[in-house]
C-alpha cells in the first residue's frame, strides 16, 4: 500500500510549489483581468467577468504592445548573432580560455539590473563620448542623440539579456563533436556549407532555448525602457507598471497583461512548432 | 622480383597512374615532430596499411592527406596533381573516422547521400541504395545513428566516404571500437569491399594482425619514420630492424659476433654455436648482431632425439614453461648461456606436450633466420600498441 503511494507523496513538493508560485498568481492576475472597469482603491474590486476590458485596454495600449514586441524581437535577433559568435567562440576556439569567457559572460548579474541599465544611460548620454563620436563621423547629426530614443532601449534589452541567449548556445555547442566538422569538410561541404548543414542543425536547441529566454523577458520588460527610452515610445511592460502602481486600474493592467501573455505564449508554440524541437512543448 | 613489387606492378596494370605520393612529408607540432620527412608511394587500387604504435604519426600522416592537417613541409602528389594545400572539402579523398563521426542529426540514408549532395549532385537516391545494400545495411535507411549498433555504425561511415568513389580512401582505426569477433568479420567484409570497388585503400591502425590480414602493402611507422614496408609475408620474414621483429608478431633475438659472408650466407658466433643466416636476410654483416628466428621456425627435441633441421644445433636447454593452447603448445625454453626464448609447436600428436624440466635440444632451419644491427635496442617495439 505505501509502495504504491510513494510516488504520489514524492509528487507533492512539486505540486505544491506549481500551486503556490504558478497556479494561484496565475488565478489572481486572470481575476484581476475581469475586474469591473469601475472599480477603485476606494470602492474596492470585484470580479465582474468584465471581459470587455480585453478589447478597451487592446485598443487604448496596442501601440506600445506591438513595440514590446518589435523591440524584443529585434534585440533577441541581435542577441542571436552576438551571442551565437560568442558562444561558438568559447566553446571551440577558447582553448584554457574557456571557463574565464564564461565567468565573464555570468559576470553582469553580480550587478543589479538596474545599477547595469543606469550606466547605460551615462555611456549613452549625449555628451558621452559615443555620442561626441559618432556626431563626429556624421553617424548622428549635430543635434542626433542615442538616449531617449528606440536605439537606446533595443541596445539596452541587447545588452541586459545577452547571457540568457550565450548560455544556451554555449551549452548547446560544446556538446557538438568538432570531428563533426571535420567529417563535413572531408566530404565535400565547405565551411558555409558544413555550418549551415551541421553545426546550425545541431545547436538548434541551445537557439530554441535562448531566443525563448531572451524574448520572453525581454517582451515583458520595462526597466530599460524606463531609464534609457522616451516617455513617448513606452513598452507594454511600462503601461502595466503604471496602471498597476500609479494609476490603480487594475482592471485594464490586469488585461493587458493576460494580453501579453497570450501572445507570447502563442508566438512560443509557434516558434517551438516550426523548429521541431518537440521536446520542448 | 620481391613480392610486394610483384603486388605493386598487378595494381598498376590494372589502373593507369594517380598513385599517392608522399615527399619529405614532416609535421611539427609545437613540443615535437609527428612526422619526420616521410617519402611514400601507394599505388592505386591498393589495400594499403600504415601500421604503428600510437603516437607514431600515422594517424598525422593519413589527416594530412585527408587536408584536415597542413603539413610543415613537403608535398602530397595525387598523381601529377600536387594537393598538398587542397582544402579537404575539394580533395579527391574521403575518410572514414576513428569514431565514426555520423551526423546525429541525419537518418543512415542521408548520411550516405552528404558526400553527393554537396557536389551538388540531385539524384542520390539510386547511388545511397546501391551502396547501402553493398554494405548490407538496407533496412535501416531511415534509421539514425544512434539507434545502430557499432559495427552497423561502422558500415555507414564506410558507405558514406565510399558513396563518392575517392580516389583513396582513408581508413582511421576504423575497427578499433568493434569487439574481436566484429573484427574479424568486418576485416574480411572490407578486403572484399576493396576488391569490388578497386579503390584505393589507406589503413591506419596498430594492430598488426589486422594490418597483415588486409593489407597488400603493409608501412610498419614508428617515431614518425617508416620502419619498413613490404608484403605481409616479406615484412614477417625477413624484418630489418628490432622495431619491426618485435612489433610484427614475435620475435627470439639473440645477441651473437658475426663472422663473416660466406658464399650465401652470413656466419655468426651464437655463443659458441656457429649459425648461418641466408644473405639476404642479413641486415648486418660485420660487428656484433642480433640473430632473430621467429618462434614458430625454432623446434625443439628431448636431448638426443633427432631434429628434422640441418644445422643450427643447440644442446643443453632446458624447457621452463609449457602452455598448451589448443592448436599449438608454447614452450618457454632456457637456453646454455642463460637466455630464455619461445618456440610454438603445432599440436600434431606426434609427441606428448613436454614438460617444465624436460632437457631439450634446440634446432632452426637457417633460411628462417634473420641477423639485425646490433646497435638497436633489443627491446624497441615490444608491449606497444
Amino acid at each position: 500500500m505505501r509502495g504504491r503511494l510513494t510516488g504520489y507523496w514524492l509528487f507533492a513538493p512539486a505540486a505544491l510549489w506549481l500551486a503556490l508560485f504558478f497556479a494561484v498568481p496565475l488565478y489572481s492576475l486572470v481575476a484581476t483581468s475581469l475586474f469591473d472597469p469601475d472599480g477603485s482603491v476606494l470602492t474596492g474590486y470585484d470580479v465582474a467577468w468584465a471581459f470587455g476590458n480585453f478589447p478597451d485596454a487592446i485598443s487604448e495600449y496596442w501601440r506600445p504592445l506591438v513595440r514590446s514586441l518589435v523591440y524584443a524581437g529585434i534585440a533577441t535577433a541581435i542577441c542571436l548573432v552576438l551571442g551565437y559568435v560568442l558562444a561558438y567562440a568559447i566553446a571551440f576556439k577558447a582553448g584554457r580560455w574557456k571557463n574565464l569567457m564564461l565567468v565573464l559572460v555570468v559576470a553582469p548579474f553580480f550587478t543589479s539590473f538596474l545599477v547595469r541599465t543606469l550606466s547605460w544611460k551615462l555611456i549613452l548620454a549625449d555628451d558621452g563620448w559615443i555620442v561626441n563620436t559618432l556626431q563626429f563621423v556624421h553617424v548622428l547629426g549635430d543635434d542626433g542623440r542615442l538616449l531617449a530614443t528606440p536605439v537606446a532601449v533595443v541596445a539596452g534589452l541587447t545588452y541586459n539579456f545577452l547571457p540568457f541567449m550565450v548560455l544556451p548556445l554555449y551549452a548547446a555547442l560544446e556538446k557538438l563533436d568538432p570531428r563533426l566538422i571535420e567529417a563535413a569538410s572531408d566530404l565535400y561541404a565547405s565551411p558555409a556549407r558544413a555550418f549551415w548543414k551541421v553545426t546550425w542543425p545541431l545547436s538548434r536547441p541551445g537557439v530554441v532555448g535562448g531566443v525563448l529566454l531572451t524574448f520572453i523577458p525581454a517582451a515583458g520588460d520595462f526597466i530599460n525602457a524606463e531609464l534609457l527610452g522616451s516617455p513617448n515610445e513606452r513598452m507594454v511592460g511600462n503601461v502595466i507598471q503604471n496602471l498597476f502602481t500609479t494609476t490603480g486600474d487594475y482592471a485594464a493592467a490586469g488585461a493587458l497583461s493576460v494580453t501579453l501573455m497570450l501572445i507570447i505564449v502563442a508566438m512560443v508554440v509557434a516558434y517551438a512548432r516550426t523548429s521541431s524541437t518537440e521536446d520542448l512543448v | 622480383m620481391s613480392q610486394v613489387d610483384e603486388v605493386l606492378h598487378q595494381h598498376r596494370e590494372r589502373a593507369q597512374t594517380r598513385d599517392l605520393r608522399l615527399e619529405g612529408l614532416t609535421k611539427e607540432f609545437a613540443s615535437f615532430t609527428a612526422v619526420k620527412a616521410l617519402d611514400l608511394v601507394v599505388p592505386t587500387g591498393t589495400f594499403f596499411a600504415l601500421l604503428g604504435p600510437s603516437g607514431c604519426g600515422k594517424t598525422t600522416t593519413l589527416r594530412m592527406v585527408a587536408g584536415l592537417e597542413t603539413p610543415t613541409s613537403g608535398r602530397i602528389l595525387l598523381g601529377d596533381d600536387d594537393v598538398t594545400y587542397t582544402k579537404p572539402y575539394k580533395r579527391p579523398v574521403n575518410t572514414v573516422f576513428q569514431n565514426y563521426a555520423l551526423f546525429p542529426h541525419l537518418d543512415i540514408a542521408e548520411n550516405v547521400a552528404f558526400g553527393l549532395k554537396r557536389r551538388g549532385i540531385k539524384d542520390v537516391k539510386g547511388a545511397v541504395a546501391e551502396m547501402l545494400e553493398l554494405t548490407e545495411l538496407s533496412t535501416q535507411a531511415t534509421k539514425t545513428p544512434g539507434q545502430l549498433s557499432g559495427g552497423q555504425q561502422q558500415r555507414v561511415a564506410l558507405a558514406r566516404a565510399l558513396i563518392n568513389r575517392p580516389e583513396v580512401l582513408l581508413l582511421d582505426e576504423p575497427l578499433g571500437a568493434l569487439d574481436l569477433k566484429l573484427r574479424r568479420s568486418m576485416q574480411v567484409e572490407l578486403k572484399r569491399i576493396q576488391s569490388e570497388v578497386g579503390l584505393t585503400f589507406v589503413h591506419v591502425t596498430h594492430d598488426q594482425e589486422e594490418a597483415m590480414t588486409m593489407a597488400d602493402v603493409v608501412a610498419v611507422m614508428n617515431g614518425g619514420v617508416i620502419e619498413q614496408m613490404g608484403s605481409p609475408t616479406e615484412l614477417y620474414d625477413n624484418p630489418r630492424t628490432t622495431f619491426v621483429a618485435n612489433f610484427l608478431g614475435q620475435s627470439n633475438l639473440v645477441a651473437g659476433e658475426i663472422i663473416g659472408v660466406d658464399g650465401d650466407v652470413v656466419k655468426a658466433d651464437m655463443h659458441g654455436t656457429t649459425v648461418s643466416v641466408p644473405r639476404e636476410r642479413a641486415h648486418a654483416t660485420s660487428g656484433k648482431g642480433w640473430i632473430g628466428v621467429r618462434p614458430e621456425k625454432v623446434l625443439i627435441a628431448r636431448t638426443g632425439e633427432r631434429i628434422d633441421a640441418p644445422g643450427n644445433h643447440m644442446t643443453g636447454a632446458v624447457v621452463t614453461d609449457a602452455s598448451f593452447i589448443g592448436v599449438s603448445t608454447q614452450y618457454r625454453v632456457r637456453m646454455a648461456w642463460g637466455q630464455e626464448i619461445t618456440a610454438f609447436e603445432q599440436n600434431t600428436g606426434l609427441r606428448e606436450v613436454l614438460a617444465p624440466g624436460t632437457p631439450v635440444d634446440v634446432s632452426w632451419r637457417p633460411e628462417f633466420a634473420f641477423l639485425l644491427d646490433a646497435s638497436q635496442d633489443v627491446t624497441a617495439g615490444l608491449g606497444e600498441v
